[in-house]
């Protein structure tokens, strides 16, 4: 509880709010590095991810893709990449690594979006003369809004944590006094780093959260509550 | 009952008798065996491997325990007389015994480690080879600005230090810079991309072990620390017990042949061409004309 109250002194302390390096200034660092790679991600995974849901081609191996890119070390991806692009270009580099980081979640949720849809309600829409710019925009975006803003929130979770280790190749945010505070010794400055890491972790993925509420329609609301789940079954009965 | 003790008596003597011949046994064939022991660091197996080659050169047979990791598991192996040879560096092996030892400087550095090494543990003369902390420009800076040592930064302006983020903090960082030598630097905290940095031009000065490979490699200039910033960690090998003296004729002229160049020299080899620690050491004895 020491350390804690430590942390929270450090945090708080005079110092941090002035200043080269100051806390609000590797907060705003962070959160451009998080945000430019999501924003970045999204333009390239959701259409993406709503082309094969659409029309089912390559889901065999979107599924592999996106199961295996999971799996990727980001610490040596972020070097590796700095290394190809040369330590000049090292910001986009850093930034491409989190964008592969956030592609996979967002892809998937696109992806998955519609192909859970139930084939009779895009056949239904079809069959009413409706052309496949209206399926797409009109039922199956809207439909599978739920299990974006899912995968939004994994990624954005992802990215904002991952996005500590850019000060390794000299990128500053949060990571900073993370791992300034490790080699001196001083646990203050690291658990109170990480302290605010995990607020921003929060407060994203609250406003995500928010957001996705705002965003889904209606009626996919409603949809997605137990309630309707009994309606199913009743119906499923009535068959 | 009176019989059995006496047998058990007799017994004993012979088996105390026996262990006074196998001590004097093991004292004598121990001349002939040598343990030598280094870090789980490549550049420190390099040396171990040197001295071992040396030793095997002048008829002693040697037991390499490399390897061994840090300083916790292998100084107790040292102290107790398991292992015979070791490896060190002066200032980092000074600060584990004494961490508030105020030394910094090579010379004072390792009269101050002599007194904190515990019974039973002997430094060797030192190397001039160094593996510590220190400063760095590339090549062409060093000869447009005349650079030699820290000192000399003193008179430029805008120079930007780059190096691990704690540098910052550090008794040797920016502050001591303009503390020590008057040198004024703004500060890049570059982490993994120091030499990088540098080399893109990022950088004015980086922090960089002087025993790193890339300095060879990049053709980077170390400045000389006349004042002592940096803690002086020269490269000396730790003899235990009463191995030191005669270990010494043998392993004090590698010392004297060993610098900083070519310590670096040795690194690269190992890092760029993937040579074993076996192969290195035998072809740098040979050069030099061990």
């Amino acid at each position: 509880m020491d350390l804690l109250r430590d942390a929270l002194v450090w945090l708080f302390s005079a110092e941090q709010f002035q200043g080269d390096g100051s806390l609000p200034q590797r907060i705003a660092e962070h959160l451009g590095y998080t945000s430019v790679a999501v924003v970045v991600a999204i333009v390239l995974a959701l259409p993406l991810g709503y082309f094969i849901g659409h029309t089912g081609k390559g889901h065999v191996w979107i599924v592999g893709i996106t199961g295996g890119a999971r799996a990727l070390p980001s610490f040596g991806l972020i070097l590796l990449l700095v290394l190809v692009l040369g330590v000049s270009q090292r910001q986009s580099a850093a930034i491409l690594a989190l964008v592969l980081l956030a592609i996979p979640p967002l892809l998937a949720g696109a992806y998955a979006g519609v192909a859970q849809i139930p084939r009779s309600v895009i056949d239904s829409a079809r069959s009413q003369g409706m052309t496949e710019a209206q399926i797409l925009f009109q039922v199956e975006i809207p439909l599978s809004l739920p299990l974006v803003m899912g995968g939004l929130r994994g990624a954005v979770l992802q990215v904002v944590a991952t996005a500590t280790l850019v000060a390794y190749v000299g990128l500053g945010g949060l990571g900073y006094d993370i791992i300034q505070g490790i080699p001196l010794r001083r646990f203050d400055q690291t658990l109170g780093a990480a302290i605010v890491v995990a607020l921003l972790a929060l407060v994203l993925d609250a406003a995500v959260a928010g957001a996705s509420r705002w965003a889904t329609p209606r009626g996919v609301l409603l949809g997605s509550f137990g309630d309707v789940r009994a309606r199913d079954s009743s119906l499923a009965r009535t068959r | 009952m009176k019989s059995l003790r006496k047998t058990t008596g007799l017994t004993g003597l012979a088996l105390a008798s026996a262990l006074v011949f196998t001590g004097c046994a093991a004292d004598s064939g121990s001349a002939e065996t040598v343990v030598v022991g280094s870090q789980a660091y490549y550049s420190n197996e390099i040396i171990a491997e040197i001295y071992a080659q040396a030793l095997e050169g002048a008829g002693y047979t040697v037991e390499r325990q490399f390897q061994i990791g840090q300083r916790d598991a292998y100084l107790p192996e040292l102290e107790s007389g398991a292992v015979d040879l070791f490896p060190e560096y002066t200032g980092n092996l000074l600060q584990f015994y004494a961490p508030d030892a105020q030394a910094t400087k090579a010379d004072d550095v390792y009269a101050a480690l002599e007194s904190a090494l515990p019974e039973g543990m002997t430094a060797l003369a030192m190397s001039s080879a160094t593996d510590q902390d220190s400063y760095n420009v590339t090549a062409e800076f060093a000869a447009a600005n005349a650079l030699e040592s820290i000192g000399d930064l003193a008179a430029l302006e805008g120079l930007v230090l780059g190096g691990n983020p704690e540098l910052e903090e550090r008794p040797y960082g920016p502050d001591g810079l303009l503390e020590t030598y008057g040198v004024t630097v703004s500060f890049s905290g570059t982490g993994d991309v120091t030499v990088d940095a540098l080399v893109a031009g990022e950088l004015s000065v980086a922090n960089v072990y002087s025993g790193d490979p890339r300095i060879a490699e990049y053709g980077l200039v170390t400045l000389a620390d006349p004042e002592g910033l940096f803690l002086a960690s020269n490269v000396v090998p730790i003899a235990s017990g009463d191995w030191a003296i005669e270990l010494a004729s043998v392993i004090d002229p590698i010392s004297a042949a060993l610098t900083s160049e070519g310590l670096v020299a040795l690194n690269l080899q190992s890092t760029k061409d993937q040579l074993s620690a076996a192969v290195i050491a035998a072809t740098w004895l040979e050069a030099n004309g061990f």
